[in-house]
């Protein structure tokens, strides 16, 4: 085999869209669950800002006429109609995979159906509130079980790097929306600093992004929102801040570029991407507006996810 | 053992005891605990589901894929009876071929009057675009799945021949991989004939029917519909196993005259595309217009030797049911000799006489569209109820021409696990066979589809039909 067919490059970066979104969802309707048990009084408008951060609360209202948790859960977990729900993320997962078969090794391969096949298992057994956590569990283990085997068994080589960037690009947009969301209790001017309302917002984001044991690791009880906005932008070490996914997609790129012999836009885009980032400070981003900054990154990210499919032809 | 029964059966004979290609295997088997048998069965389900390796059934609201049911039992055929079968199968094979080149160059065969012209001439799977065209090598069809049928220890028809786009390759190597996870122990006891070079094969003959503008290694790829066709399993475990690209359509495209692929780094070009896709879906440009599975241009490409398309297009209509009935008289044209397999006698319904005879005796017989595959469409009279004849009856009256039909035959059977044990049930066997320029080679083995329901005699996957794997013996 020569060269890789530009649809199955696609098939490989939406794959791994797709498999990210599945679980970054799940973790949201987690963090989203654990917020409506603790604050039964401002559950609706809880479950309201998990719906925006998944970026599906207008398709949401069209059919619903609250946001109680019964309905909002359904709605995340196995609407059919709700395309980042759960179901539709890991079908669009599998049905990419299936279309690139002939690129992923047997172990990816069956890691990715049996989550596919478990997932249909739980969510027809799911009955009670239990049963959801045990479903949310299920679903971290068995991404997990696709990860270790795409790391264990998948060749180096632009197959690996174009599953590699789909995961990136889409865990860079996840972390964006959930601050985004929750950007005005980060604000400085947040009427009820310190209170602990603040605190149980602050560790909802955290949780959203799996890293509330990472934060309190680096920061002991220290919560402050500059500390949250650094850590979840500016820090590399934590996997799923912004910075650490830019690190990784012009590491990746340049992989390519050395592979293919040649350099592409998408490659110097990622790289001013990059600057950026690092050239806004955490202070002057809470400072100037970090709604303005988030959103302006979201539409960043969404170029270069469009300027990759460009450059190595995803489609004609 | 047991009493005498209707039905050839290929472990136990007509009832007179276990048959001596199955000796050595039914003294295995005593010594299997039935409890194991029960537990290897769920196993061998749960790793097909696993491993992906279902289909879709067509017409279905909620397409879901399905698992065919896969019975652990083997089938098992005799050294000698496969000698028998692979010469027949080698002669109409040849006949075949020649037949093809004959239609689309000088027609002798209908010049002699051997078949009525107007059932080539004005069959919908004629292509005369096809005639003058000379593929290369000479071979039109390059895979072929011959459909098998027994009644008796020495009783083999051909059912169909297809050699337009066989399909269930796959289901022989994978039953025979999980035979092997299975039950290992039996393959160090039995001898039995490998089948697992048959990919490797596959390439070689994909590759030797490289065409004109080809310099180097050839590239092959496979053509598939996409993930919606039932057979899309098949098209990616084939190219999986060969190791070459499993393209669409719209991963196609014209440059430079040749027929290349839209890769990450360009276009690059192919030189043999084996397609798993029909004649007229192939190219919008020549056949089908509305057609968004094929590559626009790409027939004029093949007819200028700037790619092969493999099976060649136009052999479909060697799958035609109404020129099977012909099949002994193009055995006999071709190769001068008498056809070495039965054809099973056939009434073409187009002729008066038979259409009449059909209508009076439709209660037991099997009628068929000519264009029909897959078991859609087809009269099993002695299964169907009195309203489905009579509906039947009408559609036949309305269009006489469109079927053919045959006597319903009593179809060998196998024994299957079933919850109370073993028992008999129909089968039918489909060997593959792949040509090249200077051999015809027929993979000892093939998939056994078998009825799953007692006393059916409808095999086919979409209706049902489980399958099992297929030992050919070697010869001590």
């Amino acid at each position: 085999m020569s060269k890789m067919l530009g649809r199955t490059a696609s098939g490989l970066f939406w794959m791994m869209r797709y498999l990210e979104r599945f679980e970054n969802t799940a973790r949201l309707i987690d963090a989203g669950f654990r917020m409506s048990l603790t604050r039964a009084r401002t559950a609706e408008s809880e479950w309201e800002s998990v719906l925006t951060t998944a970026g599906t609360r207008d398709l949401y209202v069209e059919a619903h006429d609250r946001f109680g948790t019964r309905q909002t859960v359904d709605f995340l977990v196995a609407e059919k109609d709700n395309p980042s729900s759960l179901y539709r993320s890991i079908e669009a997962a599998r049905e990419n995979a299936r279309m690139t078969r002939t690129a992923l090794t047997r172990d990816v391969w069956e890691a990715i159906n049996e989550t596919w096949l478990q997932f249909k298992r739980d969510h027809t057994a799911q009955r009670h509130q239990t049963d959801l956590q045990d479903l949310l569990s299920s679903v971290r283990q068995q991404v997990a079980l696709v990860r270790g085997s795409i790391n264990g068994t998948m060749l180096r080589n632009d197959i690996f790097r174009f599953v590699v960037l789909g995961a990136l690009i889409e865990r860079a947009d996840n972390t964006a929306r959930i601050l985004d969301t929750k950007y005005y209790v980060l604000l400085p001017s947040s009427a009820s600093v310190g209170s602990s309302l603040d605190r149980v917002q602050w560790e909802m984001i955290l949780r959203s992004a799996s890293a509330e044991r990472s934060f309190h690791w680096l920061y002991g009880g220290e919560i402050s929102p500059a500390a949250i906005v650094e850590f979840l932008i500016h820090d590399v070490r934590l996997p799923r801040s912004i910075a650490y996914c830019y690190d990784e997609i012009i590491a990746t790129l340049t992989g390519l570029e050395q592979e293919y012999g040649r350099r592409t836009d998408a490659h110097d885009l990622a790289a001013s991407h990059e600057a950026h980032i690092t050239d806004s400070t955490s202070d002057a981003i809470i400072g100037s507006g970090l709604h303005e900054f988030l959103i302006d990154f979201i539409a960043r990210n969404a170029a270069l996810s469009q300027q990759i499919e460009q450059d190595y032809r995803f489609a004609k | 053992m047991g009493e005498p029964v209707d039905f050839f059966d290929e472990m136990n004979g007509f009832g007179e005891g276990v048959r001596e290609p199955y000796q050595a295997y039914q003294r295995l088997l005593s010594e299997i605990d039935p409890a194991r048998l029960k537990r290897q069965s769920k196993k061998a389900e749960d790793f097909f589901r696993r491993t992906g390796i279902t289909f879709n059934v067509y017409g279905e609201a909620d397409a879901e894929e399905r698992l065919i049911p896969f019975d652990l039992l083997p089938r098992i055929i005799s050294a000698r009876e496969w000698r028998t079968l692979t010469k027949g199968i080698e002669q109409r094979i040849k006949a075949l071929n020649a037949f093809l080149h004959d239609i689309y160059h000088r027609q002798e065969i209908l010049r002699a009057g051997r078949i009525p012209a107007p059932l080539i001439l004005e069959n919908e799977a004629f292509l005369s675009q096809m005639v003058g065209v000379n593929p290369p090598g000479g071979i039109y069809t390059h895979i072929v799945g011959t459909d098998l049928v027994r009644t008796g220890p020495d009783e083999f028809f051909v059912l169909e021949d297809n050699a337009r786009t066989p399909s269930g390759v796959s289901y022989m190597l994978e039953n025979r991989e999980t035979m092997l996870k299975m039950f290992p122990e039996l393959f160090s006891n039995v001898g039995v004939e490998t089948i697992s070079d048959y990919p490797s094969l596959l390439r070689k003959a994909l590759a030797a029917s490289a065409p004109a503008a080809c310099r180097d290694k050839p590239t092959i790829a496979v053509l598939t519909p996409g993930i919606h066709n039932s057979a899309y399993y098949e098209h990616a475990f084939l190219a999986d196993q060969m190791g070459v690209d499993l393209v669409e359509g719209h991963d196609l495209k014209v440059v430079d005259g040749r027929i290349c692929m839209r890769t990450t780094c360009g276009f690059e070009p192919i030189d043999v595309i084996y397609r798993r896709v029909d004649d007229e879906y192939l190219d919008p440009l020549n056949f089908n217009p509305d057609s968004l599975l094929g590559v626009p241009g790409i027939f004029d490409i093949y007819r200028a030797g700037g790619v092969t398309i493999t099976n060649a297009p136009g052999t479909g209509i060697s799958d035609d049911k109404a020129l099977y009935s012909y099949m002994p008289d193009i055995v006999e044209f071709y190769t001068g000799q008498k056809p070495l397999l039965k054809n099973v006698e056939t009434w073409r319904c187009s002729e008066p006489s038979s259409l009449q005879y059909v209508l009076e005796n439709l209660a037991d017989l099997v009628v068929k569209e000519v264009h029909g595959s897959g078991g859609y469409g087809m009269l099993v009279g002695p299964a169907a109820s009195k309203t489905e004849i009579e509906t039947f009856r009408k559609k036949l009256e309305a269009r006489p021409a469109n079927y053919i039909a045959q006597p319903t035959l009593a179809l060998s059977t196998v024994p299957i696990l079933t919850e109370a044990g073993l028992a008999p049930r129909h089968v039918d066997l489909r060997p593959f066979v792949l040509v090249s320029p200077n051999a015809v080679d027929v993979v000892p083995g093939g998939l056994t589809r078998v009825a799953m329901r007692e006393g059916s005699l409808v095999v086919n996957s979409s209706q049902g039909g489980g399958t099992k794997d297929t030992w050919v013996l070697s010869d001590e």
